[in-house]
Formats: structure tokens, C-alpha cells, sequence
């Protein structure tokens, strides 16, 4: 019977089936995996105290947030080196966020459960978003205006929350100040030095020059000045307060108002409470500037850099793509030179991505960038412009890489196009361009579109390439502003897919930069699942209706 | 107006104008065509483009390099006597000639018109009868042996400044220890050869002191050493002396290395001592050896760049390195490591290179050879002069040449080496590295040390790239092809459209999200649950036909409630339940058979070491990214075999099993084939992937637990930090080169071999 079922290559069918299951499960898993831990990031959970006995036998209060829990059987425990009593059968243990870095020197610990002598969640606990450090955990005891307690106590959690709220104003002043006002003045200043070298190199560096230039600079110094004492009496006034907190070992420690972020208390929060939060948190993810060497705060600048770069993509490579594709579709004859290029074409979809990086670099920023920084650019040398990697660089790397996603898509559209139509338009008398700009291509604009949605996906994930022809880890500005020329395509920028690489790999704290990068994966997920599917989409669409006409 | 005449009107407004109109139309018809030709053929020239730009960079590293005389010149002030040494400054501008009377004349290089002369201070009554050269790393150190048994140590030092914008250089004589003599032999012999160290805070002499009138001799060592004191400012010299205990006698040079430990004395007939003069006043003799072969004269030896191995020339002209290499008791001990031939006449100087381990050998008829030491290349040969060289001298840069011969002229030569260090052997066969016990293939391209020597060996890169390729194949290429089999030939039409686009989905995930999680989540993991993972992949299968077996034993009306062609999506909880099953059941196992960890097991029973970033965690996360790739074509070519053939193949009364492996698979052979190759593609050249899940170390270990590099990382790693147009550069882009041929080899392969499947397709 076993025999016989096995001949018949059922137990086979049945493999190939399992694998095509465990393909299922593997990419479910790994969605489903960064889904749970990026989404559960943002969410405020319990502050717990612990009681506990240390290895030397002494009790101490920890208060922490628990992070992970570990199950270790006992025999591989014992492997490891732990000692335990033979009625044990596992051995639990916690990773505890505890805070406080700059009083402990660190910032996580694990602690076995078995040692644990109490635990509870007290309500009076605060936990302190700071600005340095990251979380402070402890008991609120005052707040202070000046270095003279104002508030203590009850009262002083609310008094804390107006204080807090002032100081955070205050602080997006200092910000706004900092960056843009003065920001553009200093902008200004390096294209006066620009300006004053160009026409030196001109030889047109004459009184008339030097007096414009020297009157411009004495106005934006002029300038300068005044946003100096603004900033200083800002600097003044939001160093004012501060808050005094009590740790887990009782010592008392003072905060100033203006390291703070937010502080709140997570185990007296609501449900509702607790999704504001959550809302907010979301909102200073995607709208905000990173902190702590990328391991805190929001990763604006990164979703700002990889739209910018997939858009100055997109508007490189679709003309060219599309123009292959009308190539291979329209105009060659099938035959030698169509067999080369679609050989090229495979070969640029298989090039390794790396390689394209190399190439950009080498070719495009040392040769085409050298080369335009001497010809345009001479007032600026040493300092290279386009001589360094930058976002035009990589646009133009990426649109190379992505040339084959756009050209295979479009050349699928039109081969479904069916002749009819473009026999009907020729019959008419309209020429081959007419026939091509007003019939075929608008019918392959839907197959155009998901061959760009597809390069796009591609381009924001990708990060082999883009790491030697112009991403960094913190740019200082964006590429977009309000300073003319507004958008400054020579500038070094960020991007979704090396933030994660750097600030998984590359941080100093990797353990307190875990969930961010969960964060920060999820999201860029997401916009790739997001566009492949409306590829798909848009896709069989297509399809349908050609099939339609075809009938 | 009637219809007629509005008719006539416009044909005849229009008759110019519609002319023109329709010439327009016909011009940019044909501009169009040539736009959209450009554009296509545009794609071929990209591909090329990148293949000829990457050559065009790499190519510079297998030039040969080139030197070509630029002026000759009598030898000047030729009266102050006779050259003992020449040097040049780092500008290539400045030179001087050391002449055997104490005088030190500077000289323009490319006229030989005398800038200066400086008198050396020679005390009355002394006069010189040796002269050495300290290392040339130490600024210029030289030291003349006078014939009282003193020594003066002078310093050649060149200022530069920019006096109207234009560079000046002025040369000038120092004396680091004073002016005044140091007397290294207390009984005043006098001092036939002589050698110096200058460091930082330590100097020291060797020298061989002859007494005449007795007709004894023997080797003196002196150091001094700067003693900081607390009390005083100024630093006081501690004198410690030693002598010696070696036979005296036919020593031809003296040589003492730039750590100021090791000593080397050498005999015209090739014996050379090896000397530990770690302790100044205990000098330690550790080896006695001949470095050339027997009858043959030893005619020149100098220190490469670094001072860790001699270059030997011997009679018959042929250099050879001998370095300290660690014996089996871990004693130091000299050893050949490669030998060169330069010419048939005696080799009269060797100068090493002061910033690479290359060096220049002269012999006695003239010629000059330029060689490269570990790449064991010659990159220069040139007849320099008819006449017997006198002295020789290569630029700091290693850009210039300078010979004097002994018809009086000196000969300028410009000389242009920009890579020497690297070779077809140097890249990819094993090299024998300074202070390495034997020959191996070594990548480390740089390190903090200046003098450091870089190492690229492509090879330990390519075996990772391989192996993480192998490793990723393994996990995707069942799990893709047997996938690709079932969806393609068993699956249900309305799974099939699901199952496609996820596995397409599957494929567009970023690499780098694969490689963090690989990294920092599936690694940890794997390390914790190493059994688990075992088991995992035992138990699956098992449970997987179990099921399907005892699938036939279930209710009927259970059994057809499930449509045919979605065994798959029955099987999810089967998988995941004997999943689960394999973990529970590996914790006892691995107490029970390993002794509580598979991992220490290992260690303990097979000496296999555990990186928790290794080849299993790449494995799985590159076969990941790369079953889509394979799925995606391998389902294609099976699922377009034409059907008349599988119905005939069914027809005849086979099962469906057998017409697949018969019929099915075999048609669609190629395409699975060019699936596979562009799979491989990809996992040859995937970056992130290998970056984040590897430890990035270049080691050529097979074992699946122990981390590499791979070609792509490296790239990713080092390029940014490399310096443009240097060799470190050059050869990363080589290894971009190999990523690019090996991928391309792979994707023309595959995609000749899917456009005749194509063809074979259409005409069944």
C-alpha cells in the first residue's frame, strides 16, 4: 500500500506543495514580524518596580520597563553557565529597560525572575522623554523655577505639564531661529564668498563690485546681530526651569525643563490616554528631526530625502525607459540587434546593485561631477559641488538601476496592445510618431505607470548603491528650502533604507535603537507593499481591458 | 458661401502652409525614429559603458611602469672627492652627494648645478675611514666612523618655503647628538664600519673598530638613550656600551632594524648574524646563516621599506629576501622568502622604496631593475650607463633616479610606478607577507601602522562571495523549485493568483530589511535554538508526508470538501505544528545527546568554533531574497509548456507525476536552468544581505557556522573610505569588475538559453 501510494509520486506532489506553504509562511512571517514590533513601538507600557536579589544576595529596587522575556530550558541554562536547583525546569529571565544612562551607565539589564522578590506597578511613577540620555525613570518630587522649588507634590505633576508646555514652545522657537533665520544668512554669507571669488577669477573684482558685496554682508551681519540677542534671551529664559526627580535608589536629580521631551506617567494613563500618546508619538516619528546620534525622535529627513530622490529618479528614468521599450516594440526589427538588447537589458536588471554604485561613483561623481565643478564651479574649488556624492548622483545611479524595471513593464504593455489599433491609426494616414504619441502610448500609459511604481519601489529600497554615491547617516540640511536655488541637487541627503542599516548596525546603542529601526522597516514596508500592490493593480487591470479589446 | 467654395478656400489657404505642414509632420517622424533608435541601442551602450568605464579604471593597475632618462650631467664639485652616498629630497629638486672627505654638496637635480657645500665637522688629526646611512624613514641620518674611534652623526634636512609664491628649497646640515665627536671605541681604534638607528628617544651605533697596531678588531655597540628627568628641562643622554662576541673579521655591513631590536652583521661570503639587541648592554647572538648560495660573494643588501626582511644581491645577480620568520619553538629565525633575478653581473647596490615594499637593484654593467618584493614583479629594467654604477639614489616618492657612474656623469632618470604592489599572482595566488609563518591568500587593506604593507588577496573575498552564494542556494533552490513546480503544475487557479503576486511581494522586499533581520533578530536566534533549527528541518518534511499519508485515511466528505490544488494552504498548520514540534522536542534532544548545547558540542567534540553572524543566518536570509527570483522564472518556463504535450503525456495513460518529471520537466529544463543561473546571479552579488549578517571577517573557512566576506561587502565597507585613484581603489574596483563578469557571464547565459526556449515554445 506505502508502496504503492509512493509510486504514484503523491508524497512528492505533496513536498512541492509544502513548499510553496513554507515560502507562504516565511513571507507572512517576516511581515507579520515587522508589523507586531514596529507598531508596537510607540506604545506606552507599564513602568514596573522591582524588588529584587541580586547575585551577592543584597535587594534592590529597579524600576524598568520590561522589554523581552526569555525562556531558557534547564539544561541548556546549565550549558550556559547558570547554576539551578534540580526542581527547576526553566529558567526565566527579563531584559529590563531601565534608563537613567547617565547615572547607571546603562540602559538595559537582565534580571532572572526567580530573583524577583515583588513586583508592582506604582502610579506615581514618571518616565522622562530626554533630550540626551534617553528615559529617566523615578518618582517626581518638585519643579523648580530659577533653582527654587515652586511646586512639590500632588500639585506639582500639573504645574510640571504648564511648565513643560512653555519650555516646549519656547524650545521650537529656539529651533525655527536656529535652522531657518539663521540658516539663511549663513547661506547667504557663503554666496557672497562665492560671489566675491567668481569675480575675482572674472576679473571684474572692482570697487563697484567690492562695495555691493561688502554692503550685503554688512546687512545680513547686521541681521545676524539681531537674531543673536534673540536667541541668547531664548537660551535665557528656557534654562529657567527645571524638574527634580527621585531614581530607584532614592538619590534626587535634577532636570533642566529644556532636555525634556515629554514626561508622563504610563501606569495611571487610560486606553484613551494611552492611544494619544500612542498618536503623537506616531507623529513626532514621521514629522520630526532624529535625536541621539538617529536613535530617538523622528526620521523626517529620511522620508524627505528618499522622495526627493525617487522623484528626480522617476524623472530620468521614464523617458529613457519608455523610449527603449518603444525601441524594442515599435521600431526593431526582431532579429540580432533586439536579442542584444534585451541581453543588455537582463544584464542591467542583474548587475549587482553595489556595482551601479561603484560605477556612479567612479564615473558620475569623480568624471562627470569633476568635470562640471571645473567648468562651472571654479570659485568653490577646493571645496568640490557636484565633485562628491550627492542626491543628483544618486537619482542618476538609481535611474540607471531601475531602467530595466521600467522598460520590461512598458514593453509588456505594448506588446499587448493589439495591432488593430495601430494599423487603424496608419490607415487613417496619421504617421508613426503620430500613430505612437496619440494611440499607442496613451493606451501603454497604465503599463508606463506600474513600471514606475515598480522602479520607485525598487529605488526606496535599495541601499547597497546609495551608500558610496551620496546618502549619509545626518544630513544638516534638507535638499529642498527656502533658499534659492530651493532645490540643490548638489546636496549629501538621507534615506529610509540606510537609516535602518545605519542605525542597526552602525549606532553606538544598538539595543536602544531596535524598536526605532522595527519602526522605521515597517514603514518602508509598508510603501513598498504599498506601491507593488497598485502595480499589481493597475496591472491586471490592464490586462482585463486589453482582453476585452483583443475579444 | 457654399459648401464648394469653402472647400476651395482652405485647399488653396492651405496648399503653403499644408506643404509645410506636412513636411513637418514627415520630419518629425523621422527625427522620432532616430530619437527612439538612440534611445534603444542607448540601453547597450549603458551596459557597455559600465563594463568599459570599470576596465578603464582597473586598467591602470596591470601597466607596466615606465622610466625614461631626463638629463645627465658631470658629477659636481668632483674635486671634493669621492661619492659615498647620494640622496634626494621629497620634491625631486634638491640633492646631495656625501663624499668620502666630509663634504656634503647640494645639488640641483635636474642640472646638477651645486646649490651649496657644507663641511662635515671632522675633529684635527682624524680623518674618515667609514660612513653609513641611518634608515632613510629617519630624516636623513647619516654617520661618518672616523680613524680615532670616534664617530660624527650628521642630519641632511631640507626647509621649504614659499617666497613669492614660489617653492624654495634650502638644504642644511644638523647635528642631533652635538657637533662634538662621539667616541665610540675608548681605545681610539679606528672605526672601519659603522651603522646607525636614530629614533625618537634612542640612538644607536654598531660599529667595527680595527686596531692597527695590533691587528685585533671587534664590534662595538653604543646607544644612547634620552632620560627624561623630572628636575631638569633638558633631557640627558644615557650612555650603555657593549662589545660584541662574534669574529670580527670580512664583515662587510652592518644593519640595524627600525624597532632597534635586531642586529645584523654580514660577511662578503654571505654569513650573516643575527643579533637581539633588545637589551643594550647583553647583546644576544639567536642565528648564524648563510644567505647566498656557496661560492658566490655577497655584493649588496639593504632593508625593504619597514626593516623586516633584507634584500640580499649576490654575485651572480640575484636578490633575494630573507626574512624573520617564527620557527616551529616560536623563535624567530631568518628564512628565504623569495628570490629575484635581476641580471647575470654582481648586483652592486639595492635601494628599497621608502613608502612600499618595492626596490631597486643596480648590478655592475649599469643595468637598473625596479622589482616589487611580495607581488614579485619587475616593473623596470633599464641600461642606465656604460660605465660601472658608483652610487644610486631613488626618490622618496619613488618617482626619480639618480646614478652616479664612474666615468664622472650622473644620470637623472624619471621613473613612473604607480602600482607596483599588485599582480595577477599578488590577487590571486597565495603570497608569503612579511612576519607571516608561510605563504597565504590574505585580504587587509589597511591598518593604523604607516608602515603597514597592504594585503589583496581576492581570493578569501571570492571564496566568500561563493560560499554565501552556495549556502543561499541550498535554502532557495528547493524551497523555489519545488514551489515553482507546484504552483505552476498542481496549484488552483484561484490559489495561483494569490500565491504569485505574495511571492513577487517576496521579492520586492528591501535587502536591507531581509539583512537587519537576519542580523539582529534571526541571528540571536539561531544561536539560542541551533537544535531547534536542526530538528526544524528534519521534522518538517516527516510531518509533511505523514500528513499527506494519513490524508488518504481522513472522511471522504472532508476530503473533497477541500478543492483539488490547495494541498498547499492545508499543509500551513501541518508545517506549523510539526514546526513547533520540532522545537519542543529538540530541547531534550539536546540534552540528551549534546549535553544540553549543540553549539558547545561542537566546540568541545569537533573543534568547530560558532560566529553568531555566520554562513547558516546569510543562508537563510539570502535564500530568502532569492527564491522569488527563481520561483518567479522557474514557474514561468513550466507553466508555459505547452499543454497539448502534458494532455497527450496524460493521454497515454501516465499519472500526473509522471508526465511532470517526464514531459513537463524536461521541456521546461532550460528555463529552470536559466532560473537557477539568475538566482545564483543574485546571490553573487547581494549586498546588504551579507553585510549586516556576516561578520564581515575575510577568512576561508568552509564551516557553515564561521562568518565571511564576501566581494559585494567589501565594496560596500572599504570604497567609501578609499582614496581616489590609489591602488586600494583600483582594485576595489576589480573586484567590482569580477562582481560584473561573473553576474554577467550568469544573466547572458540564462537569458540566451530563455530566448531559445522561447523560440522552441512557439514552433511546438
Amino acid at each position: 500500500m506505502i508502496r504503492c501510494w509512493i509510486k504514484s509520486g503523491a508524497p512528492w506532489i505533496w513536498l512541492n506543495a509544502a513548499a510553496v506553504s513554507t515560502c507562504l509562511i516565511m513571507i507572512i512571517g517576516v511581515l507579520g514580524l515587522v508589523a507586531v514590533r514596529g507598531i508596537g513601538h510607540f506604545w506606552p507600557s507599564q513602568v514596573t518596580q522591582f524588588s529584587y536579589q541580586e547575585d551577592d544576595g543584597s535587594i534592590k529596587t529597579i524600576i524598568a520597563e520590561k522589554i523581552d522575556a526569555s525562556v531558557t530550558p534547564a539544561a541548556m541554562a546549565k550549558a550556559t553557565g547558570f547554576k539551578m536547583a534540580d526542581n527547576e525546569e526553566t529558567l526565566v529571565q527579563y531584559q529590563l529597560k531601565t534608563g537613567n544612562r547617565d547615572i547607571t551607565g546603562i540602559d538595559f539589564r537582565w534580571i532572572q525572575e526567580r530573583n524577583v522578590k515583588q513586583q508592582d506597578t506604582p502610579v506615581e511613577i514618571i518616565v522622562v522623554e530626554r533630550r540626551e540620555w534617553g528615559n529617566f525613570y523615578g518618582r517626581l518630587v518638585a519643579v523648580k523655577e530659577n533653582g527654587t522649588a515652586i511646586a512639590s507634590g500632588e500639585k506639582a505633576w500639573s504645574v510640571l505639564q504648564e511648565k513643560l508646555a512653555s519650555t516646549l514652545s519656547l524650545f521650537k522657537d529656539i529651533i525655527r531661529l536656529e535652522k531657518k533665520d539663521i540658516g539663511t544668512i549663513n547661506y547667504g554669507l557663503e554666496r557672497l564668498r562665492l560671489k566675491e571669488k567668481k569675480s575675482q577669477l572674472d576679473n571684474q573684482w572692482d570697487d563697484a563690485a567690492k562695495k555691493q558685496v561688502a554692503e550685503e554682508r554688512a546687512g545680513l551681519e547686521l541681521d545676524y546681530k539681531r537674531l543673536q540677542s534673540q536667541l541668547s534671551e531664548l537660551y535665557r529664559n528656557i534654562k529657567r526651569d527645571s524638574l527634580v526627580v527621585e531614581t530607584e535608589s532614592g538619590a534626587e536629580v535634577e532636570i533642566s525643563l529644556s532636555k525634556v521631551v515629554r514626561v508622563y506617567q504610563p501606569n495611571a494613563m487610560s486606553l484613551f490616554d494611552k492611544m494619544g500618546f500612542y498618536g503623537s508619538k506616531v507623529v513626532e516619528f514621521l514629522a520630526d528631526d532624529p535625536r541621539e546620534a538617529n536613535t530617538e525622535g523622528g526620521i523626517f529627513p529620511a522620508i524627505f530625502g528618499t522622495i526627493m530622490m525617487v522623484i528626480i529618479m522617476s524623472i530620468i528614468v521614464t523617458p529613457f525607459g519608455v523610449i527603449a521599450a518603444v525601441y524594442l516594440r515599435e521600431y526593431a526589427k526582431q532579429g540580432f540587434t533586439t536579442r542584444l538588447i534585451r541581453i543588455a537589458v537582463n544584464n542591467l536588471a542583474g548587475v549587482p546593485s553595489v556595482v551601479y554604485g561603484v560605477f556612479g561613483l567612479g564615473f558620475f561623481v569623480y568624471i562627470l561631477g569633476g568635470n562640471i565643478d571645473q567648468l562651472f564651479f571654479p570659485e568653490a574649488s577646493p571645496a568640490p559641488v557636484f565633485g562628491t556624492p550627492g542626491l543628483l548622483w544618486a537619482s542618476i545611479t538609481l535611474a540607471l538601476l531601475t531602467l530595466p524595471v521600467v522598460i520590461v513593464s512598458t514593453e509588456e504593455g505594448l506588446a499587448r496592445i493589439p495591432k488593430s489599433i495601430r494599423e487603424g491609426s496608419l490607415a487613417l494616414g496619421a504617421t508613426k510618431l503620430e500613430t505612437l504619441w496619440l494611440t499607442v502610448l496613451p493606451m501603454a500609459s497604465p503599463a508606463m505607470m506600474t513600471g514606475l511604481i515598480l522602479a520607485v519601489a525598487r529605488a526606496a529600497g535599495e541601499v547597497a548603491p546609495l551608500m558610496l554615491v551620496g546618502v549619509v547617516k545626518l544630513a544638516p540640511t534638507l535638499p529642498l528650502d527656502a533658499n534659492f536655488p530651493f532645490l540643490h541637487l548638489d546636496r549629501k541627503f538621507m534615506h529610509l533604507g540606510f537609516h535602518i542599516y545605519d542605525v542597526g548596525f552602525q549606532s553606538p546603542n544598538v539595543e536602544a535603537a531596535r524598536p526605532l529601526v522595527y519602526a522605521t522597516a515597517l514603514l518602508l514596508v509598508l510603501v513598498i507593499v504599498g506601491l507593488n500592490l497598485a502595480a499589481i493593480v493597475i496591472r491586471n487591470n490592464l490586462r482585463e481591458k486589453y482582453r476585452a479589446l483583443e475579444g | 458661401m457654399s459648401e464648394n467654395s469653402i472647400n476651395k478656400m482652405t485647399s488653396v489657404r492651405s496648399n503653403s502652409a499644408s506643404d509645410f505642414f506636412q513636411r513637418w509632420r514627415l520630419i518629425k517622424d523621422i527625427l522620432a525614429r532616430y530619437c527612439v533608435v538612440a534611445g534603444g541601442l542607448g540601453v547597450i551602450v549603458a551596459i557597455v559603458l559600465i563594463f568599459f568605464y570599470l576596465l578603464y579604471v582597473v586598467f591602470p593597475l596591470f601597466l607596466s611602469a615606465s622610466a625614461e632618462s631626463v638629463s645627465q650631467y658631470d658629477v659636481p664639485e668632483a674635486a671634493l672627492g669621492k661619492t659615498v652616498l647620494l640622496e634626494i629630497e621629497e620634491q625631486n629638486e634638491v640633492a646631495a652627494r656625501f663624499t668620502d672627505l666630509g663634504q656634503v654638496v647640494f645639488f640641483e637635480v635636474a642640472t646638477g648645478k651645486p646649490i651649496s657645500t657644507q663641511a662635515v665637522a671632522i675633529p684635527e688629526g682624524a680623518h674618515i675611514v667609514s660612513f653609513a646611512q641611518g634608515s632613510p624613514i629617519n630624516e636623513g641620518a647619516v654617520i661618518y666612523g672616523l680613524s680615532d674611534g670616534s664617530a660624527v652623526m650628521v642630519k641632511h634636512q631640507y626647509k621649504v618655503t614659499y617666497p613669492n609664491n614660489v617653492r624654495l628649497i634650502t638644504p642644511s646640515l644638523a647635528y642631533p647628538l652635538g657637533e662634538k665627536p662621539l667616541q665610540l671605541d675608548v681605545e681610539g681604534a679606528a672605526l672601519e664600519k659603522i651603522a646607525v638607528r636614530v629614533a625618537d628617544d634612542a640612538t644607536t651605533v654598531v660599529a667595527k673598530a680595527v686596531d692597527t697596531t695590533h691587528g685585533t678588531s671587534k664590534i662595538v655597540l653604543t646607544s644612547f638613550e634620552k632620560e627624561q628627568s623630572i628636575f631638569a628641562d633638558e633631557a640627558s643622554l644615557k650612555r650603555t656600551d657593549s662589545v660584541l662576541e662574534v669574529a670580527s673579521e670580512g664583515i662587510f655591513e652592518i644593519l640595524i632594524d627600525k624597532e632597534d631590536r635586531n642586529l645584523y652583521l654580514v660577511a662578503s661570503d654571505g654569513q650573516l648574524s643575527f643579533f637581539d639587541i633588545g637589551d643594550k648592554s647583553a647583546p644576544v647572538i639567536r642565528q648564524n646563516q648563510n644567505v647566498v648560495g656557496a661560492g658566490q660573494k655577497l655584493t649588496s643588501i639593504a632593508f625593504l621599506n619597514g626593516d623586516l626582511s633584507l634584500m640580499v644581491g649576490d654575485s651572480t645577480g640575484s636578490v633575494s629576501q630573507w626574512g624573520l620568520v617564527k620557527d616551529a619553538l616560536n623563535h624567530p629565525a631568518m628564512e628565504k622568502i623569495r628570490a629575484i633575478k635581476v641580471s647575470d653581473k654582481p648586483i652592486v647596490a639595492i635601494k628599497g622604496e621608502q613608502r612600499r615594499k618595492g626596490f631597486m637593484a643596480i648590478d655592475a654593467d649599469g643595468n637598473m631593475g625596479i622589482y616589487h618584493s611580495t607581488a614579485e614583479r619587475e616593473l623596470i629594467k633599464a641600461h642606465i650607463s656604460d660605465a660601472s654604477p658608483i652610487a644610486a639614489v631613488l626618490s622618496p616618492r619613488a618617482s626619480a633616479l639618480l646614478l652616479q657612474s664612474s666615468d664622472g656623469k650622473v644620470h637623472f632618470w624619471h621613473i613612473d610606478n604607480e602600482h607596483p604592489e599588485v599582480s595577477i599572482k599578488s590577487l590571486w595566488q597565495k603570497v608569503w607577507y612579511e612576519s607571516y609563518p608561510k605563504p597565504d591568500y590574505i585580504w587587509q587593506s589597511s591598518s593604523a601602522s604607516s608602515d603597514f604593507e597592504p594585503k589583496y588577496s581576492l581570493i578569501p573575498l571570492v571564496f566568500g562571495t561563493l560560499k554565501a552564494a552556495f549556502y543561499a542556494m541550498l535554502v532557495a533552490m528547493p524551497l523555489a523549485l519545488m514551489g515553482a513546480i507546484y504552483t505552476a503544475y498542481f496549484m488552483s487557479h484561484k490559489m495561483r493568483q494569490a500565491v504569485k503576486p505574495t511571492i513577487e511581494l517576496m521579492g520586492a522586499l528591501p535587502t536591507v530589511i531581509l539583512g537587519f533581520l537576519a542580523g539582529l533578530w534571526l541571528a540571536p536566534l539561531i544561536e539560542k535554538y541551533l537544535a531547534g533549527l536542526f530538528s526544524l528541518m528534519m521534522i518538517v518534511p516527516l510531518g509533511v508526508i505523514l500528513f499527506a499519508f494519513l490524508w488518504q485515511f481522513f472522511p471522504k466528505d472532508l476530503r473533497q470538501r477541500i478543492p483539488e490544488g490547495w494541498e498547499a494552504a492545508l499543509l500551513i498548520p501541518v508545517i506549523l505544528l510539526s514546526a513547533w514540534f520540532a522545537f519542543i522536542i529538540s530541547v531534550p534532544l539536546e540534552s540528551l545527546l549534546f549535553g544540553g548545547s549543540l553549539r558547545e558540542w561542537f566546540r568541545s567534540e569537533w573543534g568547530i568554533g560558532y560566529d553568531q553572524r555566520n554562513a547558516l543566518v546569510v543562508g537563510i536570509a539570502m535564500g530568502f531574497a532569492v527564491i522569488p527570483t527563481i520561483f518567479t522564472i522557474a514557474e514561468d518556463a513550466i507553466f508555459s509548456v505547452p499543454k497539448h504535450l502534458t494532455v497527450g503525456s496524460l493521454a497515454l495513460g501516465a499519472t500526473t507525476w509522471q508526465t511532470l518529471a517526464k514531459v513537463v520537466l524536461l521541456t521546461a529544463s532550460p528555463g529552470i536552468f536559466s532560473a537557477v543561473m539568475i538566482g545564483m546571479g543574485r546571490a553573487i552579488g547581494e549586498t546588504m544581505i551579507v553585510l549586516m549578517a556576516t561578520g564581515n571577517t575575510p577568512v576561508m573557512d568552509f564551516s557553515v557556522f564561521q562568518g565571511l566576506r564576501t566581494l559585494a561587502a567589501n565594496i560596500a565597507v572599504e570604497m567609501p573610505e578609499s582614496e581616489v585613484d590609489s591602488t586600494h581603489y583600483r582594485v576595489l574596483f576589480l573586484a567590482a569588475l569580477v562582481l560584473f563578469v561573473f553576474t554577467f557571464v550568469f544573466n547572458t547565459l540564462a537569458e540566451v538559453i530563455r530566448q531559445r526556449l522561447r523560440e522552441k515554445y512557439s514552433s511546438l
